[in-house]
C-alpha cells in the first residue's frame, strides 16, 4: 500500500522534476509547481523532492519556511484573504478580519475543519485604491461582492 | 483598418475587479449591434490612473473620459456617444464638491497636473500587443543604443541624466552601471526588482500591467551597456496579471528578435526569465533577492562585495527597480539634457506615486520631482473625502515616515523627504485623516517589520519586537511614563545593529510619529485617551441625543444588539455589550454616533 502511494506520488512529481532538469535558479519555481499539483507541501512530497534533487531535506525547509506562500498543511477549497496592507489597514481591514474570523470560526492562517475555507491575511495585492480589499480564490472582490460575502460563506457551508 | 474612434478601456487588476472585462464585452457587443464595428475599436489598456473610479473608458482621439461604468450603462453610452455623437454627461468625472462634469481627460486636474515619462503609454496601448508599443516609439531607443552608441556612451548618457534608483534608496543609476561594467568576470546578470514589497503601493504592478515592454527595453539597453547576457524579472507572487502580461511580452519580444541572439543583427545576445516570488518582504532587498533566485534561504548578506562585483552565482549583477528601467528608453531617445531639465538639482525627472488612503482620487500619479506634497494631495488627489481634515502623508512604507500638515509645502525630492525623517521610498503614498491614530500606525508598521524580519540580526529581531511590545501596550492603555524615552533609545540601537535596510529603517515610522505627533503618544499614556478614536481599549461609542433622529440604521448594523431605543427617538448604546466595532459610527448618516 505504502509503495503504491509512493509510486503514484513519483508519477505526479516526475513531469515537474523533468521540466526543471539541469537548470539553475529554479528551486522556488519548482516547489511552487509541486505545491500547485499537491495543494500543499506534505512531508512525504518534500522528502521525495529532496531525494530527487539530491538536496538535504533541511535545506528545502530552510528555504520554504521563509515564504508566506508555501503551505505545509492542507488548505480549504476556498481561500479567503483579507488585505492588511497600509491602505486597507486605515480603511477598516482590522474590523473586516475580525468579522470574518468570527463568521468562519477560525483565526487568520487557519483552515476550517471541513476543509471548505482557509482564511489568510495578505500584505497588499496592489489594489490599494479600492481599499479595504478582500480576495476569494485570488480574485479581488468589488464593493458589491464584498457585501454579499457573508451570505456566500453561509451558502458554501450549507450541506 | 483605420478606425474613426478608439474606445480605450482599462483592464488592469483594479478595474477588472470592478467589472471592466464584462463592460468591455458589453461594449463590443453593443457596438456590433449598432453596426459601428468598422468605426469604433475597443482597446484594452493598462491603468489610466484614476483607479478608484474604475472601470474607466477614454474615447480617443477626442479624449472623453468616462468612469464607474457598468454593463447596464453601455447600451445608452454606445447609442448616445458613438451613434449620435452626444457625449454622456452622467458618466463623466465631477470634481469633489462641484457639480459640472469635466468631459475631457486633458482638463481633469488629476491628469492635467501630471508629467508622464515612466507611464508614457498608460491608457494608450494594449499591453498585450508589442506592435502597439512599437508604434509609440517602442524599441527605438534600443535600436539607437545598439547601432549608434557604444556601451560607454550609453552609461555616460544615463549618468548625465541624473537618474536615481526608484526602488527606494535613490542610488545614481549610471554610477551603478559603471561599477558593473567595470567588473571583469562574466557572465553578468541583469535583474529587475518587481517585488514591490511596500504594503500599500502599486506603482510597479501598474507599470508591468500597462506597459511591460518599456521595462524590457530598458533592461535590454542596460544589458548592452553593462555586458549582461541573462536577465531576471523578479515579480511578487501577489501580482498574477503582471506576471502573465510580462511573460507574454517576453515571448513577443523574442518573436520579434528583440530578445535572444544577435539582436538587431549586431551580435548582441540577451535573454530573460520571469521569476515569481513566494511572499517574503525581505526578498526585495537586493542580496536577499539574489539568494532567492539561487534557491538559498533569502537572507540579506553583508555588502561589500556589492552585487556589481559578486552577485547572482558570484557573478557581476545589476539590480534596478521597475520604474528605473522604464525611464531608460526615454533618456536614450530624448537625451540626458532634456531629462535633466525636469526636477530639482539633486532629483531629476519624475516619480510615480500610488496615492491611497483617505484621499478622493486614489490612483496612480506621475509627477515632476520638486512638486509639493500639497499639489499632490489637493490639486491631483482632490483632497480628503467625507469632510474630514488632512492629518499626514506617509511615504516609503515600513522604511519611511509620516509628514504632518505643516510640512505640506515640502518639495518632493530625495533630500527634502529625508530631512523630514521620511524617505522617497518606492512611491507608496498613503494619505491619512484625523481619524487615523498615529500610535496605531507606528504599531502597524512595526508589526509588519517584526514579522518580515529574516531574523538574522539580533537588533532587528529582538529590538523591533521590544519596540512593538511597547507600542502594543500604549495602544492597550497600559503605556508607562518612560515608554517614549525607551522607544527613543531602542530606535538607534536597532538601526545600528542591523545588517540590511529592513532593520536599519524599520524604526522610522516610530521616530517620525514621535517627532510630529508626540502629543498623541502622551494622550495615550498620560490621559488614557486615543484622540483619533481608534485604539479600542481607550474609546467608547455613544449616541448624541441631539443629533440622533431615531432612524435605527445603527441598530440594524450592530452585530451585538447593543443599541436600543424607540423608533424616531434617540438611541442608546449598552456599553457592556458593545465590542467597539465602529459599525454604528460608520453607518450613521447624521453623525450622531460619537467616539470618545
Ligand atoms: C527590506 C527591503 C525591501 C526592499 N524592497 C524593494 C522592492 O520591493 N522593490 C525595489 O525596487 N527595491 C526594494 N528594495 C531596494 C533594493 O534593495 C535595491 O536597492 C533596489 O532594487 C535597487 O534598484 P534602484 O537602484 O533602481 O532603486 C528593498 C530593500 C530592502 C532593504
Ligand atoms: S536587518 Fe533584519 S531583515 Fe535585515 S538581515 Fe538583519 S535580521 Fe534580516
Ligand atoms: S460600536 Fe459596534 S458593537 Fe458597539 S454599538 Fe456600535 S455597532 Fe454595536
Ligand atoms: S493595501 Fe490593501 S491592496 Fe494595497
Ligand atoms: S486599474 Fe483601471 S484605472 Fe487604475
Amino acid at each position: 500500500m505504502a509503495d503504491e502511494n509512493q509510486g503514484e506520488l513519483t508519477a505526479r512529481l516526475t513531469p515537474i522534476l523533468d521540466r526543471y532538469e539541469g537548470r539553475r535558479g529554479v528551486l522556488v519555481s519548482l516547489l511552487q509547481d509541486v505545491q500547485a499539483e499537491f495543494g500543499f507541501l506534505e512531508e512525504k512530497v518534500m522528502s521525495t523532492v529532496a531525494e530527487a534533487l539530491k538536496l538535504p531535506l533541511s535545506h528545502l525547509y530552510g528555504v520554504t519556511s521563509f515564504y508566506s506562500q508555501f503551505y505545509f498543511k492542507p488548505r480549504g477549497k476556498h481561500i479567503v484573504r483579507v488585505c492588511t496592507g497600509t491602505a486597507c489597514h486605515i480603511r477598516g481591514a482590522p474590523a473586516i478580519q475580525a468579522r470574518l474570523e468570527d463568521e468562519l470560526g477560525i483565526c487568520a492562517g487557519e483552515t476550517t475543519e471541513d476543509l471548505v475555507f482557509t482564511l489568510e491575511t495578505v500584505n497588499c495585492v496592489g489594489c490599494c485604491a479600492l481599499a479595504p480589499v478582500v480576495t476569494v480564490n485570488d480574485r479581488v472582490l468589488n464593493r458589491r461582492e464584498q457585501r454579499k460575502l457573508s451570505g456566500w460563506i453561509r451558502e458554501q457551508r450549507a450541506p | 483598418m483605420v478606425y474613426r474612434t478608439n474606445a480605450m478601456i482599462c483592464t488592469c487588476t483594479n478595474c477588472i475587479s470592478n467589472g471592466a472585462l464584462q463592460v468591455k464585452d458589453a461594449l463590443e457587443k453593443e457596438i456590433k449591434k449598432q453596426h459601428l464595428e468598422n468605426d469604433v475599436r475597443v482597446v484594452p489598456t493598462g491603468a489610466s490612473g484614476l483607479c478608484v473610479k474604475g472601470p474607466i473608458l477614454v474615447v480617443q482621439p477626442e479624449g472623453i473620459f468616462y468612469q464607474l461604468l457598468t454593463v447596464e450603462a453601455v447600451p445608452h453610452l454606445v447609442e448616445e456617444h458613438f451613434l449620435k455623437g452626444r457625449p454622456v454627461k452622467s458618466l463623466m468625472y465631477v470634481p469633489p464638491g462641484e457639480e459640472a462634469p469635466i468631459p475631457n481627460i486633458r482638463d481633469i486636474p488629476f491628469f492635467k497636473n501630471q508629467r508622464l515619462i515612466a507611464l508614457r503609454n498608460r491608457g494608450l496601448i494594449d499591453p498585450d500587443e508589442i506592435e502597439e508599443y512599437i508604434a509609440r516609439d517602442g524599441y527605438r531607443a534600443l535600436a539607437k543604443a545598439l547601432t549608434s552608441m557604444t556601451p560607454e556612451k550609453v552609461i555616460a548618457e544615463i549618468k548625465a541624466s541624473g537618474l536615481r534608483g526608484r526602488g527606494g534608496a535613490g542610488f545614481p543609476t549610471g554610477q551603478k552601471w559603471e561599477f558593473c561594467r567595470a567588473s571583469p568576470e562574466t557572465p553578468k546578470y541583469i535583474i529587475c526588482n518587481a517585488d514591490e514589497g511596500d504594503p500599500g503601493a502599486f506603482m510597479d504592478r501598474s507599470v508591468l500591467e500597462a506597459d511591460p515592454h518599456s521595462v524590457l527595453e530598458g533592461m535590454t539597453i542596460g544589458a548592452y551597456a553593462m555586458g549582461g547576457t541573462q536577465g531576471y524579472m523578479y515579480v511578487r507572487a501577489e501580482y498574477p496579471l503582471a506576471i502573465k502580461r510580462m511573460k507574454r511580452a517576453v515571448e513577443q519580444a523574442r518573436d520579434y528578435g528583440l530578445l535572444g541572439k544577435d539582436i538587431f543583427g549586431t551580435g548582441f545576445d540577451f535573454d530573460l526569465d520571469v521569476f515569481q516570488g513566494a511572499g517574503a518582504f525581505v526578498c526585495g532587498e537586493e542580496t536577499s533577492l539574489i539568494a532567492s533566485i539561487e534557491g538559498q534561504p533569502p537572507e540579506p548578506r553583508m555588502r561589500p562585495p556589492f552585487p556589481a562585483q559578486s552577485g547572482l552565482w558570484g557573478k557581476p549583477t545589476n539590480i534596478n527597480n521597475v520604474e528605473t528601467w522604464a525611464n531608460v528608453p526615454v533618456i536614450i531617445n530624448w537625451g540626458a539634457e532634456w531629462f535633466s531639465q525636469i526636477g530639482t538639482d539633486t532629483s531629476k525627472g519624475t516619480k510615480v506615486f500610488s496615492l491611497a488612503g483617505n484621499i478622493n482620487n486614489a490612483g496612480l500619479v506621475e509627477v515632476p520631482m520638486g512638486i509639493t506634497l500639497r499639489q499632490i494631495v489637493y490639486d491631483i488627489g482632490g483632497g480628503i473625502p467625507n469632510r474630514k481634515s488632512f492629518k499626514a502623508v506617509q511615504t516609503g512604507g515600513p522604511s519611511g515616515g509620516f509628514i504632518p500638515s505643516d510640512l505640506l509645502d515640502l518639495s518632493v525630492d530625495y533630500d527634502r523627504l529625508q530631512e523630514a525623517g521620511a524617505i522617497m521610498g518606492s512611491g507608496g503614498m498613503i494619505v491619512v485623516d484625523e481619524e487615523t491614530c498615529m500610535v496605531d500606525m507606528a504599531k502597524y508598521f512595526l508589526e509588519f517589520t517584526t514579522s518580515e524580519s529574516c531574523g538574522r540580526c539580533n537588533a532587528c529581531r529582538e529590538g523591533l519586537q521590544a519596540m512593538y511590545q511597547i507600542l502594543t501596550n500604549i495602544c492597550a492603555g497600559q503605556g508607562k511614563d518612560d515608554d517614549i524615552e525607551l522607544l527613543e533609545e531602542l530606535a538607534p540601537a536597532v538601526k545600528d545593529g542591523s545588517l540590511c535596510a529592513l532593520g536599519r529603517t524599520a524604526p522610522n515610522p516610530v521616530l517620525t510619529t514621535l517627532r510630529y505627533f508626540r502629543d498623541e503618544y502622551e494622550a495615550h499614556i498620560k490621559e488614557q485617551r486615543c484622540p483619533a478614536g481608534v485604539c479600542k481599549a481607550l474609546i467608547a461609542y455613544s449616541i448624541d441625543p441631539e443629533k440622533c433622529k431615531g432612524c435605527m440604521l445603527c441598530v440594524k448594523n450592530c452585530p451585538q444588539g447593543a443599541i436600543s431605543g424607540e423608533k424616531g427617538q434617540p438611541q442608546t448604546i449598552d456599553q457592556e455589550k458593545c465590542i467597539k466595532c465602529g459599525a454604528c459610527h460608520e453607518v450613521c448618516k447624521f453623525e450622531a454616533v460619537t467616539v470618545r
